[in-house]
């Protein structure tokens, strides 16, 4: 995953979202696949959450812990580093991608490692920290099932939770077939899986060094949460001798009890379980029990730039559970390659431009029907359109900026600046409306207008266009008020 | 690492350079958290408990309800029914649990991992069970062991007692307190045996930690 576009110490800009999608579009192998898995997982999330009588309590005490969180995170933080060095953990701080995989790095060879396993981490993901290893000498091992099998494969992750939702059965046999050391092999799940489980065992048994992320921490106790299904994750933080954890700081909520409101909304919402089958939480090292040197990392990179941000920083409450991607419209046509980044979907339609920049991501904030759908699910109610539209007023203005002198002759810009001109007076509206009427009768069939002259016409590529009606609403109630008013209708 | 010092700092500084908008209600615990979800359960005891016994074998966990005095005889029967020969226990297991007939590989002085992934299973207590997410949670005290005993043996053959169990999420983790805040101890959520759903989302259950679970719920 070397030239990964979203790699953050690089400047480049992302490959633009309506290009990639329509790449995307193409495979119909790859639509079937995420039709049937977005749908699936849609209809068992409903069933999880309306077992809940309290679910929207549960999200209202989410949002507002988050919330707090945010508004004093450098002081939560700094309980964090107490506690947890309390307990005997240690704690580093990274502003950036660069910054935190060499203190990975350093850890990891002062132990001598030439592999480390790893817990499926998006935050690792992010800061690329498996090609950083591997510049050092270090194989980092994937162990989630479906991390493994796009390690294997080469490819990138296209869903925050499932990240090989792209492929089926068949492919995945395959790919097993190839690169893992087994025999024979059918393409039934539990054999699959099965070849994974005595693939990876011994690595989990002789790996020195695991490197996790961090679902959630603790302030008040120094207690870091993971949750997960299939085992991968307790393996890793109770097996070997050294545990690295990286967490992004906005991942720490204030006390033990604010545990309960999450781990109840995560799992519901992400996997559609009423709890997912493991979750470990510990609290720095315990002697005897587990890894007896345990390092949790602080990663910023770009997350204070988000917090600047009044209406943005609400995409740091995020809890990673996905939701937002299987109910989109847009995701579950396009699959997750086609963003671009590790976060896809609505969250990551928000995310990535503010943590990369929008320079580098303009047209993701555009990767969304503002259908509103991503709020509605959210479990800790990221107003997800609310941000898109802010964004994309920030893309357009960013632009004005940098093409001031173009911008005077853009047939956009002027077309704007006429209708701002218009709707801002009640007689040049009414005028407008009138003309239009008038105007529109070469090119109107029937209610519609099905393609619009010259330049415009980019707009009606794909939609039609309601026409003027005959009447519009102001002449009617003009016309109704008049005819309220004659004296003859007055019966006293 | 010489470079963490100021890492730090300068986080810190951007943190209060970006919530300058914020800066009135700065302290925490100003904005108020409103917990208007369940705390307290309202249901019956009999009704926690058979929910606590579907939701866990919603996860195709065998329940077995057996009653105080029977408890030995159904770990025997468990056990022969595994075909388990060696089996793992925590060194504080009390003396009338261990089935004969079955060599034992106590955890003191400590097992090796190697010991524990060739053993055929592992017989423990836990610290509570949850009755609306169907999970055992496991907190390293009395009868439960180190984590990785429940962790790398093929069966885990769990122990609960109907006292143990209460309704909700927020009942259990209130009752954790203590152990995390105090005492440090390691926790465990263990909602079915490991699964995955990577796979076309099939559920698979038995991944990586034991692919067979089952529940011995004592009245």
């Amino acid at each position: 995953m070397s030239e990964a576009p979203d790699n953050p110490s690089s400047k480049r800009a992302l490959p633009a979202f309506p290009v990639a999608a329509s790449k995307a579009l193409e495979n119909a192998q790859l639509r079937r696949n995420m039709r049937k898995a977005t749908s699936t997982i849609r209809e068992k999330r409903t069933r999880a959450v309306a077992e809940m009588p309290d679910w929207e309590e549960l999200r209202e005490a989410g949002h507002r812990i988050k919330e707090n969180v945010l508004r004093s995170l450098d002081t939560y933080l700094l309980e964090l580093e107490a506690s947890v060095q309390a307990a005997g953990g240690q704690v580093h701080w990274a502003r950036d991608a660069q910054e935190a995989n060499d203190i990975i790095g350093q850890i990891a060879t002062k132990h001598a490692a030439r592999e480390v396993i790893k817990v499926k981490s998006l935050t690792t993901d992010e800061i690329r920290l498996n090609s950083a290893l591997k510049a050092r000498g270090i194989e980092a091992i994937e162990t989630d099932l479906a991390e493994l099998i796009i390690q294997l494969a080469g490819e990138g992750s296209s869903h925050i939770l499932v990240p090989a939702i792209h492929k089926n059965r068949a492919e995945i046999r395959e790919l097993f077939l190839k690169k893992l050391d087994v025999d024979q092999l059918t393409d039934e799940p539990r054999d699959l899986t099965n070849a994974a489980r005595s693939h990876l065992r011994r690595k989990f048994l002789s790996t020195p060094v695991a490197i996790s992320g961090t679902n959630f921490a603790v302030a008040e106790t120094g207690s870091v949460c993971v949750v997960e299904s299939e085992g991968n994750g307790r393996m890793c933080l109770t097996l070997p001798r050294v545990l690295i954890s990286v967490m992004g700081i906005e991942k720490v909520i204030p006390t033990w009890q604010d545990l309960e409101v999450f781990l109840q909304l995560l799992p519901r919402s992400s996997t559609a379980e009423r709890m997912n089958p493991y979750t470990s939480i510990w609290t720095g090292v315990h002697p005897n029990d587990g890894p007896q040197e345990f390092h949790l990392v602080l990663l910023d990179n770009g997350r204070t730039r988000v917090l600047a941000d009044t209406v943005g920083r609400q995409a740091l409450h995020c809890i990673r559970c996905s939701a937002c991607l299987n109910i989109c419209p847009v995701y579950s046509r396009t699959g997750g390659h086609a963003y671009n980044s590790v976060y896809p979907g609505p969250i990551g339609a928000i995310l990535t431009p503010q943590l990369l920049g929008l320079e580098r991501a303009g047209s993701l904030p555009y990767a969304s029907s503002l259908c509103g759908a991503c709020y509605d699910v959210c479990p800790v109610k990221i107003n997800i359109p609310q941000v898109l539209i802010s964004l994309r007023g920030q893309v357009v203005r960013q632009k004005q900026r940098s093409r001031r002198l173009r911008d005077r002759t853009n047939p956009e810009a002027i077309v704007m600046r006429v209708i701002a001109r218009i709707f801002a007076n009640r007689t040049r509206y009414e005028q407008a409306q009138h003309l239009a009427q008038i105007g529109q009768l070469p090119i109107k069939h029937g209610e519609f207008i099905e393609k619009l002259p010259g330049e415009l016409g980019n707009w009606t590529i794909m939609r039609d266009m309601t026409a003027v009606p005959p009447q519009s609403f102001r002449d009617w109630w003009r016309t109704h008020q008049q005819e309220q008013n004659r004296p003859e209708d007055k019966s006293e | 690492m010489n470079t963490e010092p100021s890492a730090r700092a300068e986080i810190l500084r951007h943190i209060r350079t970006a919530l300058q908008d914020v800066s009135l209600s700065r302290q925490p615990g100003l904005t108020e958290i409103v917990r208007n979800y369940r705390h307290q359960s309202t249901l019956e005891r009999a009704e926690i408990l058979e929910n606590f016994i579907e939701h866990v074998t919603d996860y195709k966990v065998t329940v077995r309800q057996v009653e105080r005095t029977s408890l030995p005889e159904a770990i025997s029967k468990a056990c022969a029914a595994h075909n388990i020969q060696r089996l793992v226990i925590p060194a504080d297991l009390p003396e009338n649990w261990l089935p004969p007939h079955v060599e034992l590989l106590g955890d003191y002085p400590y097992l090796t991992s190697e010991q524990l992934d060739t053993s055929d299973g592992v017989l423990t207590g836990c610290a509570l069970g949850i009755s609306q997410t169907g999970t055992i949670v496991l907190d390293g005290g009395a009868t439960q062991g180190r984590r990785t005993l429940t962790l790398l043996p093929d069966y885990h053959l769990c122990v609960i007692f109907a006292e143990q169990i209460v309704d909700l999420v927020p009942e259990a983790i209130a009752r954790l307190s203590q152990a995390v805040g105090a005492n440090h101890r390691p926790i465990t959520f263990i909602s079915g045996p490991s699964a995955t759903s990577d796979i076309e989302l099939n559920r698979v259950e038995g991944v990586h930690g034991p692919r067979t679970l089952e529940v011995l719920l004592v009245h």
